[in-house]
C-alpha cells in the first residue's frame, strides 16, 4: 500500500477514513506505539483500584500499586488468555485472580500462585518463567497527574511526545490554587459512527460552529437576549451555547496554533473570565498561592481546546476532556471526563459543570449535530461520488515558525493539513 | 490568495504571547441570579430517592391507597406527558412544569442534587425553551432524519402526599426510531407534583433514572425522555 500517495499537502484520499487495512495500520503504528492517555491518577486513588482502558486494539488495566505507583497491564491471563477483569472499574485487593483456573497475580502483574503447581514441574511454564507474569505496558509515565502508557519499549519520552501540547495539562492544573485537579468519577461514553479523524479535525474547525450549531446558538441567544433585557446580566452558561452562532468573521479571527505530531490549539473565544464575586474570590485564592504576575499569566492563556493528537481534546479552561478509543474505521468511542480544581470554590466547579452538561453530556445540544455530520461524512466518503477530501482553505497562507504552523485565519484548514503531516510521519516511519 | 482581514501579530519563537491574545465573542460581564441559578438548590426534593438514602435500590413500598380519583388524575397526567412527547408538542411539554419546574436526568442513582454533579439533562424552563428552540429550528440538522418515539408508562404509585406536594414513582419504556434504527431506553420517573393557583397538577421536579444511563450512548439523546 502506497500511503504517501494518499496524502497530499492540501487533500487526502477518502480511503484513509474508510479502509479497514489502513485502520489496522493506524492502530499498529500510531496507537500501539505512541503515548496514549489512560486516565487520571485520582481515578485509582487506593492500592488495588483499577480501571479498564483500551489502547489501540489492546485491552489494558490501569492499576494502583501498593507502593503508590500506577501501572498499566495487559488485561490477559498468561495461562489461557482470559481477561483478568471483566468490568470497567473496581478494586481487586492485593491480587488479580483469573476467573477461569484461579491463577493469581500481584498488582504489578507478577505471578503470585499457580494452582496445582506441581502439574507444571518439568514443563517450561514454571513460575520462574516470565511468561507466567501478566504482560505490562513497556512504558508508563504521567504528567501532572495524567497517566499515559506506550506499548512500544522505545520511542520519544512522554515529555517529547506531548511537546507544546503539555500546556493542556498545565492550563488545567495551574487554575487550581494547589496546582492539582481530581477527576469527577462519572464518565459519559458516546459512540460516534465515524472515523476518529472526523472528531480530531472538527475540534479545531472554527468554520463549522456557526453552520452546524446555528439552531442551538440562535435558540440560546434569543433567551439570553431576553434575560439581559429583563434583568441585565445573565449566567455565563447561556453564552456557552449562544457563542456557537457567532458569525464567520468572528470565527475567522480566532487563531489556531498547530504543533508537530499533530497537536494543536484553538484559541479562546468565549470570554470565560467574568468579574462576578465568585470569580473574584477565586482569583484572590490564586493570587495568594501564585502571586499577581503568575496568576495573570495562568488566567490569560488564550485556549479553547488543546488537541493531543490523535485522541485527546482537552478543554482546559473548563476542566474537561474527551478521549477517543477507535473501534473500527467507521466507529469511535469517546470518553468524556470532567475535573475539579482542588482548592477552588464550589461555584467555579459548578460554572464549568454547565458546559459539561450542556455541551458534553449524552443529551448535548451541540454535539448532536456534530455526530450527525460525521455519520453523513463517513457515508459520503464511502461513495464513489469523489475520491478526495479537500483541505484547501487558506492553503499557502499559513506561517510556519520553528516547526509550528500559525494560521492567519481561524478558519484555515491548516489544522487538517498539520494533522495529516503527523499522520504520514507515523504511518511511514 | 485571500489576505487576512484582521492583522494577527507575528508569532515569536515562543507561542505563549500569542496565547495571551484573546478573541472574545460577546462575553458576558457578571453573572446574576437569573434562570436556573435563581432556583433554590434545595428545590430539588430528591434526596429521599437517592440510593444513599435507601432510594431506588431499596425494597419498594407499595403505593399509597389514595382516593381513586386522585390516583387517576395523577396517572392521566403521566400518560398525557408521554403522549405529548411522542406527538412532539414541545411547548405543551414545558407547560406541564411549574414556573420553577426542573427536568433532571442524573447519571447515577446516587446523585441527590440536580445541580452540582454531572447530569444527562439538568434543565429549568428556560433551558427547556432553548432545547425546544433548537429542535424546532429549520437548520437543526440532526432533526432531519426520520425520528419518532413511543413511550409506555406504567407502575404508577403515589409514594407520599404532604403539604400539597405529591411524590409519584412510575416506570417507562421508550423506543426511539432514528433514521433506520430503533433504540430502547427504560427506567423510572419520579414526579414531584404541586397544584397551581387554578388547581391543576404541575411538575415541580421530574427525575428520570434510566437503567442504561451509564452504558455507552449510540449517538445521543436530542429531546427529553
Amino acid at each position: 500500500m502506497n500511503l504517501t500517495a494518499l496524502v497530499e499537502p492540501d487533500r487526502v484520499h477518502k480511503t484513509v477514513y474508510t479502509d479497514p487495512a489502513i485502520f489496522d495500520l493506524e492502530m499498529e503504528r500510531i496507537w500501539e506505539k505512541a503515548w496514549v492517555y489512560c486516565g487520571h491518577e485520582s481515578q485509582v486513588p487506593a492500592p488495588g483500584d483499577y480501571y479498564a482502558v483500551t489502547i489501540g486494539r489492546q485491552p489494558m488495566i490501569m492499576v494502583r500499586q501498593g507502593n503508590g505507583k500506577v501501572d498499566v497491564l495487559y488485561n490477559r491471563c498468561p495461562h489461557r488468555g482470559v481477561q483478568l477483569v471483566g468490568n470497567l472499574k473496581g478494586n481487586t485487593g492485593n491480587t488479580f485472580v483469573c476467573s477461569y483456573h484461579a491463577w493469581s497475580f500481584f498488582l504489578d502483574g507478577s505471578v503470585r500462585a499457580i494452582p496445582l503447581a506441581k502439574g507444571y514441574e518439568g514443563t517450561r511454564m514454571t513460575r520462574e518463567n516470565p511468561d507466567c507474569n501478566v504482560r505490562r505496558a513497556p512504558r508508563v509515565d504521567s504528567y501532572r497527574g495524567f497517566v499515559f502508557a506506550s506499548l512500544a519499549a522505545e520511542g520519544p519520552s512522554l515529555h517529547e511526545f506531548l511537546g507544546e501540547a503539555r500546556v493542556a495539562f498545565d492550563d488545567i492544573c495551574d487554575r487550581s490554587p494547589v496546582g492539582e485537579v481530581e477527576i469527577v468519577p462519572i464518565c459519559h461514553r458516546v459512540v460516534q459512527h465515524s472515523n476518529w479523524k472526523f472528531f480530531m479535525e472538527n475540534q479545531l474547525d472554527a468554520l463549522h460552529p456557526s453552520v452546524t450549531h446555528q439552531s442551538t446558538g440562535i435558540a440560546a441567544g434569543r433567551v439570553e437576549k431576553r434575560l439581559k433585557a429583563d434583568g441585565g446580566s445573565v449566567p455565563l452558561y447561556y453564552h456557552y451555547l449562544s457563542a456557537f452562532a457567532s458569525n464567520f468573521e468572528l470565527w475567522d479571527s480566532v487563531q489556531t496554533i498547530n504543533f508537530p505530531r499533530g497537536h494543536g490549539i484553538l484559541k479562546a473565544y468565549m470570554g470565560l473570565r467574568p468579574q462576578d464575586p465568585d470569580t473574584l474570590e477565586y482569583e484572590a485564592l490564586l493570587k495568594q498561592a501564585y502571586g499577581e504576575q503568575k496568576t495573570e499569566e495562568y488566567l490569560s492563556r488564550s485556549i479553547h481546546h488543546v488537541l493531543v493528537y490523535p485522541y485527546l481534546s482537552v478543554q482546559s479552561p473548563l476542566q474537561q476532556l474527551r478521549c477517543l478509543r477507535p473501534i473500527s474505521p467507521d466507529k469511535t468511542l469517546s470518553e468524556i471526563w470532567h475535573f475539579r480544581l482542588k482548592g477552588a470554590p464550589e461555584a467555579i466547579y459548578r460554572r464549568s459543570l454547565w458546559y459539561y452538561n450542556l455541551v458534553n453530556s449524552p443529551a448535548t445540544m451541540i454535539n448532536a449535530d456534530d455526530l450527525e455530520n460525521w455519520t453523513k461524512g463517513q457515508w459520503g466518503l464511502a461513495s464513489n461520488g469523489g475520491d478526495w477530501v479537500s483541505f484547501h482553505r487558506y492553503a499557502g497562507d499559513d506561517r510556519v515558525e520553528n516547526g509550528v504552523t500559525y494560521s492567519n485565519h481561524g478558519t484555515s484548514e491548516a489544522v487538517m493539513r498539520n494533522q495529516f503531516r503527523a499522520w504520514t510521519e507515523y504511518l511511514t516511519a | 490568495m485571500n489576505k487576512p482581514t484582521k492583522a494577527i501579530p507575528t508569532a515569536g519563537p515562543d507561542f505563549e504571547h500569542l496565547l495571551a491574545q484573546d478573541v472574545v465573542i460577546e462575553a458576558n460581564k457578571g453573572a446574576g441570579q437569573t434562570g436556573a441559578q435563581a432556583i433554590d438548590p434545595s428545590h430539588s426534593p430528591v434526596a429521599p430517592w437517592s440510593r444513599a438514602a435507601g432510594g431506588p435500590r431499596a425494597l419498594p413500598k407499595p403505593g399509597l391507597m389514595v382516593d381513586a380519583a386522585l390516583q387517576r388524575e395523577v396517572e392521566q397526567l403521566l400518560y398525557l406527558q408521554a403522549e405529548i412527547l411522542d406527538g412532539k408538542h414541545w411547548q405543551a411539554f414545558i407547560d406541564l412544569f411549574a414556573a420553577d419546574g426542573v427536568y433532571w436526568m442524573p447519571v447515577t442513582p446516587d446523585q441527590t442534587e440536580w445541580e452540582g454533579s454531572p447530569s444527562i439533562f439538568a434543565e429549568d424552563k428556560l433551558m427547556m425553551e432553548i432545547r425546544k428552540g433548537r429542535v424546532s429550528h429549520p437548520n437543526a440538522w440532526s432533526q432531519a432524519p426520520m425520528w419518532e418515539t413511543n413511550h409506555v408508562v406504567s407502575h404508577v404509585a403515589i409514594e407520599s402526599m404532604s403539604g400539597g406536594t405529591i411524590q409519584v414513582r412510575s416506570r417507562f419504556h421508550m423506543m426511539e426510531l432514528r433514521r433506520d434504527d430503533v433504540r430502547h431506553f427504560g427506567g423510572s420517573y419520579r414526579h414531584t407534583l404541586e397544584r397551581d393557583a387554578g388547581g391543576a397538577l404541575k411538575i415541580k421536579l421530574q427525575r428520570v433514572d434510566m437503567f442504561n444511563s451509564q452504558a455507552p450512548f449510540d449517538y445521543v439523546l436530542q429531546i427529553w425522555v
